[in-house]
């Protein structure tokens, strides 16, 4: 194959104002793509601009933030100066994306990857601790494209000084760490040093590139220009690989594949901890205030990410992620929060930029999350309920492990009948939440079945089985209202909410149950949409149905809850929701069929991959995992040191 | 020469080179690694580049701290704040001359007029190593300083 050239009519730089960028609306959220190196991520929207980036790391201050300020966020856009028709896609299984410009002159391909971190396959050569390189190449007739680079620190607020180092590129340094932007394109720096710009026309079988690097580690590595095919192409293979692991082999492969490399993407590979999103303040309602940070990790997400890891073959990041989790909570035993940072601090502290406009002036954007004093008791569940199915798997708990889920279980036992903030986390009080009282259960049914099959030795079995008995008690009488024949999400209450078809995901009701199918009935009643979309709770404050419900409902009945082709049904038409990439945020506009909130979401695809399985399941005809015995064989150890 | 009192107070003074180095690279005052910047010369794998440049460093060290006992020697005379002079004109050496050599020393660092290449993709230190941060000069000054005070106050005459 011929690769392509570098063009040799470049235009001459100028340090004339930029056009393009300043003059695209705000993209829908779901009109971007993401790009990472299990480290940090990057959003590119349709328009070739790259429009949030986070260096070093998921949880650190913005470079390019124009997703939350078009005029002041940063952002570093590559696009065509002609109008252009854009298609997008990712190379096969890989994160390496290709966005396809199309105009009446000529098509050309902007290739965007990050090249270091998951794919370090190559230690053998010199490689930057964080790159993004992005290449375009002309495929045919001719196309001119407008190069705007303009980086701002600190989330737009402070303005970056950008200095030409003869041969080498152009630098800019920012707190600890130096920024390389380098150009097989002649770009001039404007007066102020702050913003970089260029123009160049491409001819078919012609090709630039560039490379973005970042280091707190002097001295820097600066791959030659010439040399940055080979990285692109290691990557795709890399992720070609990776994704091509998956243990799944049942109807919408793509999609689940696609979830699981985004659930790769968000796995912080140095720590093990997987976030929930790369974003903050991405709104659940569009000039509206629900704008949250979720660049953190939540323990609740523990389950059903452990689960799908596991189903899918992925042990590795299943046994990190497992890790993480003791590790993280380890300095809070036997209490737990229910979100850390990527290396288990606690979260930050939760503050608003009143300096952003925000996305769509939704307003404030926050950092930090004040979630992180909440009482949230459905963590413990969620922590043992991963470990206990990473035994089921055929995992062995070692001694250390045995007894921090000891001393969980002895910590919930105690305290399992207390009101809490739940899983839905408002930030209005604690109430007794049937969810919270679910994740009780599960975890004391997890530890007895731990303990009756030998994974758990010296635990007070009789104890977590009178508890166990007690709570399920308490849920049959007090969270099942019999004027609305459903079990309803506070007990003594009225009110319904989504978590409620996790009674069967978890074992608790069975799916069929004559309660748990009057339940699906009054939460589809009552939190349905007509186009088969499902609110989380209803709220006076309306925002978008909540994704992760509807593939539970989907779960619901391929657990028995409906028939097989209904579950099929479900889940087909919730994968139009995803975007043209297969991404999901965290919530469908039930009005447009947009995404809303923080993108993209993790909770959402492990929901996905866990429906898909769930049917996968019945189809085959064995039984879910929480209901599965445990597996005869060891796999491997999880060790808690 | 003292060449007991010279392999104790040369490898503790080293020692405290390469920790106070590396704090200062780990408050974030400056960028420079100094073992992954010697390390590169042998290898470019990042991790055994750090090992391999830590141990040169050490006997970098203690190779140089000769110079410091032989100037102590020759004055009769070892005390801490001389061994600190010493430090900081050692420090001045390196950040000029050392460092404006690195590129044509270095076989895996750029320079400003060529850009990188395939083999040479290391970005070089620049004057008083100010690439690899505006606070470097004072680290490896502060640095060199306790060195050269801690081979003056520990090394005994001949």
């Amino acid at each position: 194959m011929r690769r392509p050239t570098v063009p040799e009519n470049l235009t001459e730089p100028d340090k004339q104002a930029p056009t393009l960028h300043n003059t695209f609306p705000w993209p829908k959220i779901g009109d971007y793509a993401i790009i990472g190196d299990c480290r940090s991520a990057a959003l590119v929207s349709r328009q070739g601009s790259i429009e949030w980036l986070c260096w070093p790391r998921f949880d650190k201050a913005s470079i390019f933030a124009a997703i939350l300020d078009r005029a002041r966020g940063g952002h570093w856009h590559i696009s065509p100066v002609a109008s252009a028709s854009i298609t997008r896609q990712y190379v096969s299984d890989s994160n390496v994306l290709e966005t396809h410009f199309s105009t009446t002159s000529g098509s050309a391909v902007l290739t965007d990857v990050m090249t270091s971190g998951f794919n370090r396959f190559h230690l053998k050569d010199l490689i930057p601790d964080h790159e993004i390189i992005r290449r375009v190449t002309c495929v045919a007739g001719e196309m001119e494209f407008e190069i705007d680079f303009f980086p701002k620190a600190s989330y737009g607020k402070s303005e970056v000084e950008i200095h030409p180092i003869g041969k080498l590129g152009l630098r800019f340094f920012c707190g600890a760490g130096v920024y390389w932007l380098r150009s097989s394109v002649s770009l001039a720096i404007s007066d102020r040093a702050d913003r970089v710009h260029g123009r160049v026309v491409l001819h078919a079988g012609e090709s630039v590139h560039f490379s973005f690097s970042y280091s707190e580690e002097a001295p820097t590595v600066l791959p030659p220009l010439t040399e940055l095919d080979a990285p692109i192409d290691r990557a795709i293979e890399a992720w070609r690989k990776w994704g091509g692991r998956a243990n799944y082999d049942g109807d919408h492969r793509a999609m689940v594949v696609r979830s699981a490399l985004t659930l790769k993407l968000l796995n912080h590979s140095p720590s093990g901890a997987i976030i929930a999103a790369p974003t903050t303040s991405l709104p659940e309602r569009t000039g509206g205030a629900l704008n949250w940070d979720y660049r953190y990790c939540w323990l609740r997400d523990a389950s059903f990410t452990i689960r799908a890891l596991l189903e899918l073959g992925y042990w590795e990041e299943a046994e990190d992620f497992l890790e993480w989790m003791l590790q993280a909570t380890r300095l809070t035993q036997p209490k737990l929060r229910i979100l850390y940072s990527l290396y288990g601090d606690i979260a930050p502290v939760e503050r608003e930029l009143d300096y952003l406009s925000g996305y769509c002036d939704s307003r404030p954007v926050r950092i930090g999350n004040a979630a992180r004093d909440q009482l949230q008791l459905d963590v413990y569940g969620e922590v043992i309920d991963a470990a206990a199915q990473f035994a089921f798997h055929g995992g062995h708990l070692d001694r250390t492990l045995q007894k921090v889920l000891i001393g969980l279980g002895n910590y919930v036992a105690r305290n399992w009948d207390q009101a809490d903030e739940g899983i839905w986390e408002p930030r209005s009080g604690r109430q007794n939440h049937t969810h919270s009282r679910l994740m009780c259960w599960t975890a004391m049914d997890r530890l007895v079945r731990l303990c009756e099959h030998g994974d758990l030795k010296s635990a007070p079995a009789e104890d977590y089985r009178r508890n166990s008995n007690a709570i399920r008690d308490q849920i049959e009488r007090r969270a099942w209202n019999d004027r609305l024949q459903s079990y309803v999400s506070v007990l003594d209450s009225d009110e319904l909410d989504a978590s409620l078809l996790l009674l069967s995901w978890y074992g608790f009701a069975e799916a069929k149950s004559p309660r748990m199918q009057s339940t699906y009935r009054a939460v589809r009643l009552h939190l349905g949409t007509p186009d088969g979309l499902l609110y989380r709770y209803r709220t006076a404050n309306s925002e978008g149905t909540f994704a992760i419900c509807s593939f539970w409902e989907a779960e619901y009945l391929a657990l028995g809850g409906g028939s097989v082709q209904e579950a099929q049904e479900l889940f087909a038409h919730l994968l139009k929701y995803a975007n043209d990439l297969g991404l999901y945020g965290e919530e469908i506009d039930p009005k447009t069929g947009g995404t809303l909130g923080n993108f993209p979401q993790a909770f959402t695809h492990v929901g996905l991959i866990g429906a898909a399985l769930s049917i996968r399941q019945r189809e085959m005809g064995e039984p879910q995992l929480a209901h599965r015995p445990p597996a005869a064989h060891s796999h491997t150890e999880i060790k808690a040191t | 020469m003292n060449w007991g009192s010279w392999l104790l107070s040369g490898f503790l003074a080293t020692l405290a080179l390469s920790t106070l180095l590396a704090t200062v690279h780990g408050l974030g005052l400056t960028r420079m690694n100094l073992p992954y910047l010697l390390g590169t010369f042998f290898t470019p794998e990042r991790e055994k580049a750090k090992i391999y440049g830590f141990v040169v460093h050490l006997f970098n060290g203690w190779a140089f701290s000769i110079l410091y006992v032989l100037i102590f020697e020759s004055r009769h005379s070892a005390t801490w704040w001389f061994g600190a002079m010493l430090g900081l004109a050692h420090a001045l050496f390196v950040l000029t001359v050392g460092m404006s050599l690195m590129p044509g020393l270095h076989p895996r660092m750029a320079s400003e007029q060529h850009g990188p290449t395939a083999r040479r993709q290391l970005e070089p230190p620049g004057f008083m190593a100010l690439h690899y941060g505006f606070q470097t000069p004072l680290s490896v000054f502060a640095a060199h300083a306790v060195f050269g005070a801690i081979l003056g106050a520990l090394y005994h005459l001949a």
